[in-house]
């Protein structure tokens, strides 16, 4: 709790190991403090956060996890090198290990030719490269990334979602917040929305079955009794001329609805279904801007 | 080890920002300054008739007086390097990368401390070397109790320090920098109220000057350094602002040790239970 403002209430996260998990929710919503009460940076009010099956509070458990913080900042006179060098020995990294992978990751974030210039003189860009290095220096199982794309023009987005997946790959588990949806829909396995600091619903972004759809369809002769009759076969519909757009409840009722259109005697001429974007179930699960 | 690599980037923060040398810089400045008004003091009697054991007291007493800017420059150099190590780096969110790693907040913050502690060790080293030598090899004064004078003067510097750290845990840079600045000069007013006591035997003066030190006991280690470290004549004669004539006890050095532990402890205790 922030004052009497409840923050996070009774959330409970599964995340399957190695997928890619994104955590959606507007402003205000509890992300970032869900975050850092997992990662035993923020206290819970009451009760304990849980990570890996241990404590948030457990120093232990966080040689198993990495962090990318939301505007990742470090002191900014160290170089490249040395800030990785530091955060590995700060997860308990040997020396000889790091000799080799301090260079490995500053080439795997594209920084070679920047290694031994001060943090200070970075870009944005390169500050949230260097920052998901120092994320990855420990080699983690689970890893958290706050907005990692920020800052990024695409070329550098589409390298950190390259990294993102070949962690993945390697059986790594990626815990991302990002506003960012397009890059969550294109980068994650798993979604979850909250609000108010309780979960709303998931999404499995892998299945399609199951999943809204909207139709877009252009019919004559449409009746009012025919356009009713496809209630409980969708969740909006809309009319406007001879253009009738609607959200079905998934796609195994398309040809019901089809069916329907045509029983009561509509011509129909096209009948497009278009999976919703995730900004589209984003908006529809959330409402519309509070403000907040 | 977590401590070691904390207090290690502490140190290296200081000296790669430059704040370390801007301090020995200035305190080199100070040195030459102290060095050369000595020497012209020096030559100075050669034509005067100041008896010998007259000129002795008065170096010796300049002595004193530069190693009592050497104190006030060792803990205004400790408070304003420090003020701004743990509250900005909450701030920042600097923090947030260094406490998600496995390591506990209170090795955070004591490996903080102890990178300042040893930088601030290096400086009263320098400076406080240089003033004594430059006493000795100038003016031939021989400071009394070296020893037991630098390290009272490194542990009122600690003092600033913990107390530095501990209200970090809690304000922001600024409002930290207004309460330790506010103590210290609660401090130095109380030390010189208690001093002022000894010379007029004013009771409800010296009141004021130990309450003042309870509340903020580093200048109270600073008079008594200045007992150990001045000529036993030059105290017995009242000769000097710092004679013996209102000296901190060494139970009050004790409290003063404690009042440091304790700082630290709340520092730490509050680093440890606060949201980051």
């Amino acid at each position: 709790m922030f004052g009497d403002k409840v923050a996070v209430r009774n959330l409970s996260l599964t995340v399957r190991r190695g997928e890619i998990f994104g955590f959606l929710g507007p402003n205000g919503a509890g992300k970032s403090t869900s975050i850092k009460m997992l990662l035993g940076l923020v206290k819970p009010t009451s009760g304990e956060a849980f990570v890996l099956g241990a404590p948030s509070s457990d120093v232990d458990v966080r040689r198993r996890i990495g962090f990318l913080p939301e505007d990742f900042r470090f002191y900014e006179w160290l170089t490249a090198a040395e800030l990785l060098e530091l955060h590995g020995r700060l997860a308990g990294v040997p020396a000889d290990k790091l000799r080799d992978r301090v260079p490995a990751l500053i080439d795997l974030v594209g920084l070679t030719p920047h290694r031994d210039k001060r943090l200070e003189a970075f870009s944005k860009g390169m500050l949230q490269r260097i920052g998901l290095a120092q994320a990855l220096v420990h080699e983690p199982e689970l890893i958290f990334l706050d907005e990692p794309t920020s800052g990024l023009d695409p070329m550098g987005r589409r390298m950190v979602r390259d990294i993102i997946r070949a962690q993945r790959d390697r059986g790594m588990t990626v815990f991302l917040n990002s506003h960012l949806l397009s890059e969550i829909e294109i980068t994650c396995d798993e979604v979850v929305f909250i609000r108010e600091g309780e979960v709303v619903t998931s999404r499995d972004l892998r299945a399609t079955d199951g999943e809204e759809v909207r139709v877009v369809a252009r019919a004559r002769k449409l009746t009012e009794a025919g356009v009713a009759g496809l209630a409980p076969l969708s969740t909006s519909i809309h009319i406007e001329a001879e253009q009738l757009t609607l959200t079905a409840r998934s796609q195994d009722v398309l040809p019901d609805i089809l069916r329907h259109l045509v029983s009561t005697g509509a011509d129909v001429y096209q009948f497009t279904p278009q999976r919703l974007s995730l900004e589209e179930l984003f908006v529809s699960i959330m409402g519309e801007d509070r403000g907040l | 080890m977590g401590i070691w690599i904390m207090a290690g980037i502490t140190f290296r923060e200081a000296a790669r920002k430059k704040i370390l040398w801007t301090a020995f810089i200035a305190g080199i400045g100070f040195l030459l300054v102290f060095g050369i008004g000595l020497r012209f003091q020096v030559e100075d009697f050669r034509t005067s008739t100041v008896p010998p054991f007259l000129r002795y007291q008065i170096l010796s007493s300049m002595v004193m007086v530069g190693l009592y800017t050497v104190d006030l420059l060792a803990v205004v150099m400790t408070t304003l390097t420090s003020v701004d190590t743990i509250s900005g780096e909450i701030i920042s969110g600097t923090i947030h990368a260094i406490a998600t790693k496995p390591l506990s907040r209170w090795q955070i913050l004591i490996g903080k401390w102890a990178g300042f502690v040893g930088m601030v060790a290096a400086y009263v080293a320098i400076m406080f070397g240089g003033t004594i030598a430059e006493g000795y090899w100038i003016g031939g004064v021989v400071t009394q109790h070296p020893v037991h004078g630098a390290l009272l003067i490194f542990f009122e510097c600690t003092i600033a320090l913990s107390v530095t750290f501990m209200f970090g845990t809690w304000f922001s840079t600024l409002t930290n920098g207004v309460i330790v600045l506010g103590l210290l000069g609660l401090a130095f007013l109380g030390g010189w109220l208690e001093q002022m006591s000894g010379f007029t035997n004013g009771s409800r003066l010296a009141m004021v000057g130990i309450v003042s030190s309870l509340l903020m006991p580093s200048e109270a280690v600073w008079r008594r350094a200045a007992f150990e470290m001045q000529s036993p004549l030059s105290g017995a004669l009242q000769f000097t602002p710092f004679a013996d004539v209102s000296v901190p006890s060494l139970p009050m050095i004790g409290y003063a040790g404690v009042y440091l532990l304790i700082a630290l402890s709340v520092a730490v205790f509050h680093f440890e239970h606060r949201d980051l």
